[in-house]
């Protein structure tokens, strides 16, 4: 992927981590529900640039964990967070951290394609503007139709921009939520089952995107598709019951699992 | 998978037959049982539409005369030395001038033969008391009317008005027959004919009289039995008394000829017109009669040879306009000087004592400005009350028993929110009585908790979906409330308030404790002047006695039923327009 846009370069010019640097450290994390005690001790690290999944049967707290990274837990008043996640060696629970910045550099893609009943460009445009990423006109543009270019969606929707997003089919609005998270140059997103209400075909498209995004943000797939995982994913990390059972890069995990419980869920055998 | 079919029931699993008789007669049963409960919804439809229909159709049908005013055209003659003696057109010098003598005159002049003056008296009372104001403000309009002899409009009093709109007394019209000779002494008239003219009437009479014995007979045979060695002496003068009236009527009934004179307190009264002339009959013979000259002739008349006798039903006594004020008014009316009009004057002017005058600017200006503080107050405090409440408030007891009681708050009878406005407005406060900023107060009081309870619904509605996107990207959460979730609930909340509106728009009760019933002609200029509202005025013209006010009464109703309509309609129309599928 190559874009000359002012953007990217921006990107570019930040530092260089370490390229095994993890860019998202998980240490000790529990999460309780009330009494339920819904993630238990979970450790793991995110890799920077690579596309991380989680898989687990429904209800093992991979999408719990998924909403820690950018405190989206937050807004259930009854939710509690203990342990440590650190983006770039940085506590993202440290009370002076402001958590509305944070999921500006971690943006979110739901598991329901969610544009705002407003046109397509206002759809995109809304992050930006609100962070003040654009001087003028001109420059709020060029980021919307970036936005728009690197989801793989302009060519299809640049006649219409100013139709509403909820005027789109179902993997189109997808796509149009990806532009939309990555308008805000964040460093880090967030995919929570992000092709579980769509068709195969509009899958494979997000998929591609996916893979092609990988370049120049640390991707975090959520998926019930072990397919999937498999495709997209350079690393995956197991859930079950809460705990994460094991955690490796993708072709480690499909074809040399370590846990037994690991071996049976991608083999069909529960799950 | 295995064909269910051809396996054998494993055992312990009950098989069940439904095609038995037993089973097919309770799907029979069901469908009788859906067809019945279709048929009983269809039922209350109707019925409550028929409801519906009759409550509008009667409204309306009461309703409509309020809308039109009639009015005699005459020609003025607009005196300077009345209206402007000094001649200098100052406006306080034209408000001062004498338009009642200039009106008064030229109605006056429409019946030269009424000199007594009694009778003036009731010839002046069919010209409303508000035509001199009139001719004043179209004077005042146009000083160069000063002078000349202009055609304008009268307006009736409230009786001659009713008289037209066929409110007053049935009359009925047959020609008479046969040549009359008259013979005019003062008012007094002495008619005569060969062969018997009168004939028909004074059978018409005594059959009238018969009916008269007849009903008094019902009435004496309804009297309790007199009883043996009795000694209620009232009673039994009464049954004498009566008696006597029935023998007397059916002998003076059954007297075939015998010429009668008219009781006009309980018959009903007959009058003669011809050339422009109006005597009403006092002593009918079969071939003579002798009567009253009401209007008279446009000339000299000795012989008549065409005319007409009406009879109006009502006795004279039991209606408002005499039998001289019906032949005035139908005398000016075949002259072609009546003319019925739309009357723009229910919509401009204040409350009146005479019906004729009386409108509902001054109420529909109070329930403008009223409905104005109302807005004013209850939107941004109760859309401020719902977003906290469901966005921002914690959920804790304190907020539970909020929310229980602006639940309740909605149920509690609207005369309770009238005491509180005024022990709190007025006795507290001291903000002035009976003016639409305290009634806008109190009745935002009551739409309050509706409003809240609508906004905080529209609010729910809004999928959370939506604000997790903004929160993804990076909004705060009072961001994601107001730039996304408040946009979304806007038609809900809207709708809400317009209802609310509505509700508050037809609501009396509150507003009679705080003084919003008073008598007030002037039309409210401000939020503090004395005002009433369309409701109020409805209930306090349904109290008058006044027949006319009936009318307005239904009139007023049809004009708050439509402004009703319309803003439900708009909040009808505001759903559709914005409802959303998310």
């Amino acid at each position: 992927m190559s874009f000359a846009s002012p953007m990217i370069q921006e990107q570019a010019n930040m530092p260089e981590p370490a390229a095994a640097a993890a860019k998202v450290a998980a240490r000790n994390v529990n999460v309780y529900y009330g009494e339920k005690h819904a993630l238990k001790d979970v450790s793991v690290d995110i890799p920077v640039r690579a596309v991380t999944s989680f898989i687990g049967p429904s209800g093992c707290g991979k999408s719990t964990f998924l909403r820690c990274i950018n405190r989206m837990n937050d807004t259930i008043p009854i939710c509690r967070v203990t342990g440590d996640i650190t983006i770039d060696g940085k506590d993202i629970y440290d009370s002076r951290l402001d958590v509305v910045l944070l999921r500006a550099r971690v943006g979110m893609v739901f598991q329901k394609p969610n544009p705002f009943p407003k046109s397509i460009y206002e759809n995109v445009a809304y992050g930006p503007r609100l962070h003040g990423m654009a001087r003028s006109k001109t420059e709020l543009d060029e980021i919307v139709v970036n936005s728009l270019k690197r989801a793989s969606l302009f060519e299809e929707v640049k006649d219409r921009l100013q139709e509403s997003g909820t005027g789109l089919s179902g993997g189109q609005q997808q796509r149009l939520c990806i532009a939309r998270a990555i308008a805000v140059s964040p460093e880090v997103i967030l995919m929570d089952e992000p092709c579980s209400a769509l068709d195969p075909i509009a899958t494979a498209k997000i998929e591609e995107l996916i893979d092609e995004l990988r370049s120049n943000f640390t991707i975090v797939i959520v998926t019930h598709s072990m397919q999937q995982a498999a495709r997209v994913s350079q690393r995956t990390a197991f859930f079950h019951l809460g705990s994460l059972v094991e955690e490796g890069s993708t072709e480690q995990i499909f074809t040399n699992p370590k846990d037994k419980r690991t071996q049976d869920y991608i083999t069909g055998r529960f799950g | 998978m295995t064909d269910t079919s051809m396996t054998p029931p494993a055992p312990g699993i009950r098989t069940f037959d439904y095609g038995s008789d037993e089973a097919q007669a309770r799907v029979k049963r069901r469908y009788q049982t859906e067809a019945r409960f279709k048929l009983y919804g269809l039922l209350a439809v109707l019925f409550a539409g028929a409801f519906v229909f009759i409550l509008l159709a009667d409204i309306v049908r009461k309703g409509m005369p309020a809308f039109f005013e009639h009015r005699v055209v005459l020609t003025l003659d607009l005196d300077a030395s009345l209206i402007d003696p000094t001649g200098r057109r100052e406006i306080d010098a034209l408000r001062n001038g004498d338009y009642n003598k200039i009106v008064m005159d030229a109605w006056r002049a429409n019946f030269p033969e009424v000199t007594q003056r009694a009778e003036r008296r009731r010839l002046e009372a069919l010209v409303s008391s508000g035509a001199a104001d009139d001719l004043r403000a179209a004077v005042i309009r146009d000083p160069a009317l000063i002078g000349q002899k202009i055609r304008f409009p009268i307006l009736l009093s409230d009786d001659a008005d009713l008289h037209f709109k066929g409110l007053s007394s049935r009359i009925s019209s047959a020609p008479g027959t046969g040549a009359l000779d008259v013979k005019i002494n003062g008012r007094e008239v002495e008619l005569s004919g060969s062969g018997q003219p009168f004939a028909a009437i004074l059978a018409d009479v005594k059959a009238g009289l018969m009916q008269d014995a007849e009903r008094i007979g019902a009435e004496l045979a309804r009297l309790p039995a007199s009883q043996q060695g009795g000694n209620n002496a009232a009673l039994d003068a009464r049954r004498i008394e009566l008696a006597q009236r029935v023998a007397e009527l059916r002998r003076r009934a059954g007297d075939v000829g015998s010429a009668e004179t008219i009781d006009f307190s309980s018959m009903p009264s007959r009058i003669v017109r011809a050339e422009g002339a109006s005597i009403r009959l006092q002593e009918i013979g079969a071939s003579s009669a002798k009567g009253f000259l009401l209007v008279a002739p446009q000339r000299e008349i000795s012989r008549i040879d065409s005319w007409t006798v009406a009879t109006f039903a009502t006795p004279e006594s039991n209606r408002k306009a005499s039998d001289a004020d019906i032949a005035w008014l139908e005398t000016l009316n075949g002259r072609g000087a009546i003319e019925k009009a739309f009357s723009t004057r229910f919509f401009t002017s204040g409350d009146s004592r005479e019906p004729e005058l009386a409108g509902i600017r001054g109420a529909l200006i109070g329930s403008a400005l009223t409905l104005l503080v109302t807005l004013m107050v209850c939107l941004p405090l109760g859309v401020g009350a719902a977003v906290y409440l469901e966005e921002f408030a914690p959920k804790n007891r304190f907020t539970d028993i909020l929310e229980v009681n602006i639940n309740n708050l909605a149920a509690v009878p609207s005369i309770v929110f009238g005491l509180l406005g005024l022990a709190m407005f007025l006795n507290f406060f001291g903000l002035p009585r009976s003016a639409p900023l305290v009634g806008g107060l109190v009745l935002a009081l009551l739409v309050l908790p509706t409003i809240i309870i609508a906004s905080r619904a529209a609010l729910k509605a809004v999928p959370p979906s939506i604000k997790e996107a903004a929160l993804g990207v990076g909004a705060s959460h009072q961001q994601a409330i107001f730039h996304h979730v408040l946009p979304l609930a806007m038609p809900g909340i809207m709708t809400g308030t317009i209802i609310g509106m509505a509700h508050a728009l037809g609501e009396t009760a509150p507003l009679l404790m705080i003084g919003m019933v008073a008598f007030i002609v002037d039309i409210p200029q401000a939020i503090t002047d004395p005002g009433t509202v369309l409701p109020v005025q409805i209930y306090l013209w349904s109290d008058l006695p006044e027949v006319a006010f009936q009318a307005k009464t239904a009139g007023a109703i049809l004009v708050l039923l439509g402004f009703l309509f319309v803003m439900n309609g708009a909040a009808i129309l505001l759903r559709r327009r914005f409802e959303r599928r998310w």
